[in-house]
């Protein structure tokens, strides 16, 4: 059995709020065509296991794991979807190479989440349907669509009044949790607010980000209030972009021209679903980290990792996933944020790609992008951006509203 | 102890109980929770098939070559699936081709029995490799004429009435001697 697995290739496109000119497919292509060229191999003959991330929801089809063979360079091969953010991917492929069974594996996740027209629609879609969705908007509906039935005389579906008040748009679960987070913590919207700044300000040195930009912790205060106490500006936009990653066994790395970056840890974790019974302290991420550091035998995460890209698809989810994985204690986060701990030469650099705040949220490649960017950095191919002196890189991502899943991914050089 | 029958003794071998029909739903004989999404995609083409689509609306059929595989691919696509290369030229195909597999269908997706069955099937067409081209509606004939090898040509909607999709073309008919 193989005792290392490695990231031997990465691939990505730019991201993009709207990307009319390419399908999801040659845009698959892309990210896979570049993975594959940096890792030296030929998916049609090197490539072991195909796995890819996908949601069928936001993509639009129903087992759309079907439809990705083509475009990956998986056709009649092994091939699979996790339906589930990209990290668990990369988890994924870890353990199918280390049954010794697979040498090289492929991992591809995207967002073309501009295809989705009705986006707050499909995310209450998430939502449990008896207690949770109702009162996202009142659906009192009295009609009856008819059930597949070979009845002869069954009737015909009956289309009732809908009884409906305006309805919620999903995203309200943060602000039920950031007002949870602040309470507990005594962190203020102020430090959240620099979150963003922070990270908009650090997307300028990433050539692929779509919202950089320089703004002041007055503009993200002043911005208007859409789930108190979550402000238009605490929110990460959309973007489109595909991400693709080629992991090898120690021994398949040796015959590859390649600098291998080690996936020494990893965990994962869900919460319960019941959104009154969770802690929404991101429990999630505290446990799946726990398991990546005991893989990794990391004692004291603060002292022997180096810098962190941590979900911040909400502004506040930076501090609060920074404190679940040991990083910061709790209510410390934003203090460091404060002192200029998590800048590029603080002592815990965080989200110097930019982020989900300054690159754009991309679903279910969220996690590869964070990811991605430890890979960046610990190959010292980060420019502007590049962090000093970098061994140990973490990596985590949340699987977005309303969920209490996420990852954990740790790398090293 | 509760004894089953066999088969042989004039039952059926498991006891086939009695369905939730649609009416004891409707009438709320069976708790339910009812909701109903509102769900809108509108995929972006990308150059392959927004060319193709484009030429539908003139009339025509495109597909693209791979030189490595020497394969003519209808649908078009801007990579080749089996070479995982990006794929050469446009090649114009004819709107004609050979029924290569096809089934009769009578029911609607509620599985009710719908009046006139629909024909249905796959269809390779001329100057494309073997066993590329698309799924069609049949017409212009009889069910029981319908035969797979047949030589089948496309009947086209009016140029006016063209939008661009895939039922630009309203059917396929049986090929006669005339066409081309
Ligand atoms: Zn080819």
């Amino acid at each position: 059995m193989t005792k290392k697995v490695a990231v031997v290739g990465v691939g990505y496109t730019d991201f993009n709020s709207m990307t009319p000119e390419v399908s999801w497919k040659e845009f698959m292509y892309e990210a896979c065509q570049k993975a594959y060229i940096d890792a030296g191999v030929d998916p049609r003959e090197d490539i072991d296991s195909f796995i890819t991330c996908s949601e069928d929801y936001w993509e639009g089809f129903s087992i759309f794991d079907e439809f990705v063979p083509d475009q990956i360079g998986a056709v009649l091969r092994p091939c699979c979807t996790v339906c589930g953010d990209g990290l668990y991917g990369l988890g994924n492929a870890y353990m199918q190479i280390k049954t010794g069974k697979m040498n090289i594996v492929a991992v591809e996740a995207h967002s073309k989440i501009s295809d989705l027209l009705t986006f707050g629609d499909i995310g209450l879609f998430s939502y449990d349907p008896i207690f949770d969705r109702p009162v996202t908007g009142s659906v009192d509906r009295t009609h009856f669509a008819g059930i597949p039935s070979y009845e002869k005389n069954s009737p015909k579906p009956l289309v009732g009044k809908t009884n409906e008040k305006e309805r919620i748009h999903p995203y309200f679960l943060a602000g039920l949790e950031m007002q949870n987070f602040l309470r507990k913590t005594g962190t203020t919207e102020e430090q959240c607010a620099k979150v963003v700044v922070k990270n908009k300000k650090n997307a300028f040195n990433n050539p692929n980000a779509e919202y950089e930009v320089n703004i002041t912790i007055e503009d993200v205060m002043n911005s208007e209030y859409l789930f108190k106490p979550i402000k238009k500006l605490d929110i990460s936009l959309n973007v489109d972009g595909a991400i693709a990653f080629v992991l090898a066994s120690e021994e398949a790395v040796k015959k590859l021209d390649v600098e291998p970056i080690w996936l020494r840890g990893f965990g994962w974790s869900s919460e319960t679903p019941w959104i009154s019974t969770r802690s929404m302290d991101a429990n999630y991420a505290m446990l799946a980290s726990r398991m990546a550091y005991k893989m990794t035998d990391i004692n004291n995460p603060r002292k022997e990792i180096d810098f962190a890209e941590v979900d911040d698809r909400f502004s506040y989810k930076e501090l609060q996933h920074l404190e679940a994985l040991g990083l910061a204690e709790s209510g410390e986060a934003g203090k460091m944020l404060d002192s200029g701990d998590l800048d590029l030469n603080g002592s815990l650099p965080t989200n110097i790609s930019g982020g989900s705040l300054g690159i754009g949220n991309c679903f279910e490649a969220t996690g590869l992008q964070k990811a991605l960017e430890v890979v960046i950095q610990l190959r010292g191919h980060g420019g502007k951006r590049q962090i000093e002196d970098v061994h140990t890189g973490i990596s985590q991502s949340w699987r977005g509203i309303p969920s209490g899943s996420g990852a954990v991914a740790i790398f090293g050089r | 102890m509760m004894t089953i029958k066999s088969k042989t003794e004039g039952y059926p071998r498991y006891a086939p109980g009695t369905h939730v029909s649609g009416r004891d739903i409707s009438n709320k004989n069976v708790t339910y929770s009812w909701w109903e999404p509102e769900v809108q995609y509108s995929w972006s083409l990308g150059p392959a098939y927004g060319r193709f689509l484009q030429e539908l609306k003139k009339g025509k059929i495109i597909g693209r070559s791979c030189k490595k595989c020497e394969r003519v691919i209808v649908p078009p696509r801007m990579f080749c699936e089996y070479c995982y290369r990006s794929t050469d030229e446009w090649i114009y195909l004819k709107d004609t081709g050979k029924v290569e597999t096809f089934s009769i269908s009578y029911l609607d997706p509620n599985a009710r029995r719908i009046k006139e069955p629909i024909l249905i099937g796959v269809i390779s067409i001329d100057g494309a490799s073997p066993m590329h081209g698309f799924m069609h509606y049949f017409n212009d004939m009889k069910p029981e004429d319908l035969k797979i090898g047949m030589k089948v040509k496309a009947v086209w909607k009016s140029e006016k009435e063209r939008t661009g999709s895939i039922t630009d073309i309203k059917y396929f008919k049986p090929m006669n001697e005339g066409d081309k």
